[in-house]
């Protein structure tokens, strides 16, 4: 296929995955700000998602030091000027699918089209001030639904395959900050205190509702919801669909069917960033240290989506 | 105007004519609100698939910008067969003969020596490509696919007579909307299409693709045939992008295409691979950086070299618009003699040339009854509506044709022919011209029909979809109706 609809393609779905996490990062400060908690913890958890998603500088032009959930939530989901915003981010996913809207089934077609066309429309009524939850809702399903239009639809050829690797190399990256914003904003006093446990269950629960995990621990792990058990399930387990290991295992499987040469660069740093997290162990992780570990992390899946470019997207 | 407009549904004493009586039937009795809400329906439809144009420089409701759907109207233009027949006939000779022109200008000339049409219209004409002087392109046909813009005006008996308009040789875009109106149509009235024996539109694509594999370098079996776009923010890429998939065929931007031994490759996920046949949607001033516009990067640098060795097709071929020029325009009836030995089917609309003084000086005494145009303009801008417009507009306008009267044509303002049509108030007549696609490839074929523009301004003459016109499904019936 053309290189150029490979690369379109693999925005298209890179764009609607950021969307959703966007979504999914939003929803679990929001609701972690409802809780009886000070101010001051709220606005940390605002600054933290700020500035791991590489806003803060941006938001900090826009607004100073005003900080409060509407601000921050219309920052991100309806400021056309963040790149990153929710509007932002569904309104590329359709510029890209209507660069290619050839190699897309007709299904998935409308449905990038209709997400836009259905947030502008939603945007316009205040959906979001009205019930910040539902509409995050909508937006996470918006994208399940993009996902499972294109599976139950596309031709399993290449134009899928950049499609999935869009996917998740996209998840991979927001799931690796959402981790890192989680257990890094808290401060490491915050962890093993006795007085906060119960604060320690809300935010520890909020996190695993944000990638959809809290019945899978329950599930895995027939425990209380200890950090270093979740960290290891976002990052470790290979068959949690969110997590870091089942992020690259989907890429790699994706590379195969595209490339069959030995020489790829993206697949032998897909594979050897995949063995890493295969057989690695957490504790390991969390005494070398988590933060460390996460930056690490993406600035190796960050190079693996270069050389996809170079190899496949944007050849020179 | 004061003449009353030839209407394709109503005769003058109100009656309905025999190929409509089938469907007004039908549509008297049809209760408003149901139309109403198929009107809707219809709307909602092309807003979802996405069949939009791009504006430049318009801003939509969800400020993306630049799209904006293209009316569709419910009522038919319906066409009997026996005058199809005749418009297939002269479309086909007049193409014919403008493809022999185009070969004949870029080779011996044989037309300009013998004096039919004069040597510096065409030699010193902008559209003139030098580069293809010389230049064989396979089967000597240029225009590929070629949209004529036919209008019908009444004729002194009170009967509608066909006048060809415009010839369309470069670029011409169209063709997706009369497919997609007829499958809105299918879709939202299926009985229509059992009550009326109306000639099918959907093989377009088809006969598409046939014509372009015909034009393959000699060798190539399976030859790769791409469309080439300037991209997404060019107004007709929903129909770029739309026939490339029901070709199959890859669509592409200059930027995917590169030169290498005098060939035309595009950049693939898995390597570079040969490009026989371009369909290209781009104009010739952008197709090749080294040739023509050098700050071009819709094109691909090299790709006339590719031409010119006979590596590569190129469809339309470059340098067609020296024959669809309003300035050639008079001349086609007298190419058509002067080629094919055949009186024309089809007539022009009488043309002053305002590059004759007496031309220019009839033109300027009836600036207020004329339409005029620019030689090279195109979408309906930069022209004069005589009787629509101010006094002020006419006495600017005249300074310009002053200024510059070789740049300009006039011709008398056609009452163009009216075809009820649904409006704000109601059901009411509104103009409507034609454009039939023609595709001359190993054979010259068509599809019946083409695609019906509307002026939905009461009054307007003005069709293009850039000035507020819509487009309707056009039906060739293939007998008289079954009563």
């Amino acid at each position: 296929m053309l290189s150029r609809t490979a690369d379109h393609l693999f925005w298209m779905s890179r764009y609607t995955e950021r969307a959703e996490n966007t979504a999914r990062m939003l929803d679990v400060n929001y609701q972690t700000s409802l809780l009886p908690q000070s101010a001051a913890l709220a606005q940390a958890g605002w600054w933290g998602m700020l500035s791991i998603s590489e806003l803060k500088t941006a938001y900090q032009a826009r607004f100073g030091d005003a900080l409060n959930s509407r601000l921050v939530m219309d920052f991100m989901v309806r400021d056309e000027g963040n790149p990153s915003s929710i509007i932002s981010c569904l309104r590329a996913a359709r510029e890209n699918a209507r660069a290619v809207r050839g190699s897309l089934t007709t299904e998935v077609w409308e449905t990038q089209i209709l997400s836009f066309l259905e947030l502008v429309r939603m945007l316009s009524q205040d959906a979001l001030e009205r019930d910040p939850a539902t509409f995050f809702e909508w937006v996470k399903y918006r994208s399940h639904l993009s996902r499972g239009v294109t599976s139950g639809t596309m031709l399993q050829d290449e134009a899928f395959n950049f499609l999935r690797m869009g996917t998740f190399l996209e998840r991979a990256d927001n799931t690796a900050r959402l981790i890192d914003v989680k257990f890094h904003a808290l401060g490491s006093d915050f962890h093993g205190q006795t007085q906060e446990q119960e604060l320690d269950f809300y935010h520890w629960s909020a996190v695993l509702r944000s990638v959809s995990a809290f019945e899978v621990y329950r599930k895995v792990y027939r425990d209380v919801i200890k950090p270093e058990r979740v960290a290891e399930l976002l990052i470790l387990r290979s068959d949690m669909p969110r997590s870091l290991h089942g992020c690259l295992r989907e890429v790699i499987a994706n590379l195969d069917s595209v490339t069959l040469d030995p020489a790829s660069q993206s697949r032998r740093r897909a594979g050897k960033l995949r063995a890493d997290l295969q057989f690695a162990r957490i504790d390991e992780i969390l005494a070398t240290g988590l933060h460390a570990f996460l930056t690490q992390f993406l600035d190796r899946i960050n190079e693996i989506g270069a050389h996809v470019s170079r190899e496949f997207l944007v050849p020179a | 105007m004061g003449k009353l407009a030839f209407d394709e549904m109503y005769l003058a004493s109100g009656a309905i004519r025999e190929h409509y009586r089938q469907y007004q039937g039908w549509l008297a009795q049809q209760p408003q609100p149901m139309m109403q809400a198929r009107r809707e329906e219809a709307e909602m439809i092309f807003r979802r698939v996405g069949i939009t144009f791009a504006v430049y420089g318009a801003k939509d409701e969800e400020g993306a910008g630049t799209e904006r759907l293209i009316p569709f109207d419910l009522i038919p233009r319906i066409i009997p067969a026996h005058e199809w027949q005749i418009l297939q006939a002269g479309l086909a000779q007049r193409v014919t003969a403008l493809n022999r022109f185009i070969h004949d200008v870029y080779h011996g000339q044989d037309i300009l020596r013998a004096g039919v049409v004069p040597a510096d219209q065409v030699l010193r004409n902008t559209q003139f490509r030098p580069e293809m002087v010389g230049v064989d392109v396979p089967g000597g046909i240029y225009s590929h696919i070629s949209g004529i813009d036919i209008v019908r005006a009444s004729g002194a008996d009170g009967q509608g007579e066909y006048f060809v308009l415009e010839d369309n040789l470069r670029v011409p875009s169209g063709v997706s909307y009369m497919i997609e109106d007829r499958k809105m149509m299918m879709r939202l009235f299926p009985e229509l299409f059992s009550q009326n024996r109306v000639a099918p539109v959907a093989h377009y694509p088809d006969l598409l693709l046939e014509t372009l594999r015909a034009m393959a370098p000699s060798g190539q079996s399976e030859p790769t045939v791409v469309v080439l776009t300037p991209g997404m923010y060019n107004s007709a890429y929903f129909e770029h992008a739309f026939l490339a998939q029901q070709m199959g065929v890859e669509l592409v931007e200059g930027q995917d295409l590169f030169f290498e031994n005098d060939r035309i490759f595009m950049r693939t996920t898995r390597g570079p691979k040969r490009v026989d046949v371009i369909y290209r949607r781009v104009d010739d001033d952008f197709l090749d950086p080294l040739v023509f516009r050098p700050d071009s990067s819709l094109g691909c640098a090299g790709l006339l070299g590719a031409y010119r060795a006979g590596h590569v097709a190129i469809c339309n071929a470059i340098g067609t618009g020296v024959a669809d020029d309003k300035s050639i325009y008079p001349y086609v009836p007298t190419m058509i003699e002067f080629y094919l030995g055949e009186k024309p089917v089809l007539s022009n609309v009488p043309t002053y040339q305002c590059r004759l003084p007496e031309d220019l000086a009839y033109t300027l005494a009836h600036l207020e009854d004329l339409v005029v145009k620019e030689v090279h303009g195109a979408g309906g801008y930069g022209m004069l509506v005589g009787p629509a417009a101010s006094a002020a507009e006419i006495e600017a306008f005249r300074k310009v044709l002053q200024a510059h009267p070789a740049g300009y044509i006039a011709q008398p303002t056609l009452s163009l022919s009216t075809c009820p049509t649904y409006v704000d108030s109601g059901i009411a007549p509104r103009h409507i011209d034609l454009r039939p696609f023609v595709l001359s490839g190993r054979q010259l074929q068509m599809v019946p029909g083409g695609l019906t523009r509307v002026a939905l301004k009461e009054g307007s003459l003005v069709v293009n979809s850039s000035q507020g016109g819509g487009t309707k499904d056009t039906w060739i019936l293939e007998s008289e109706p079954s009563v």
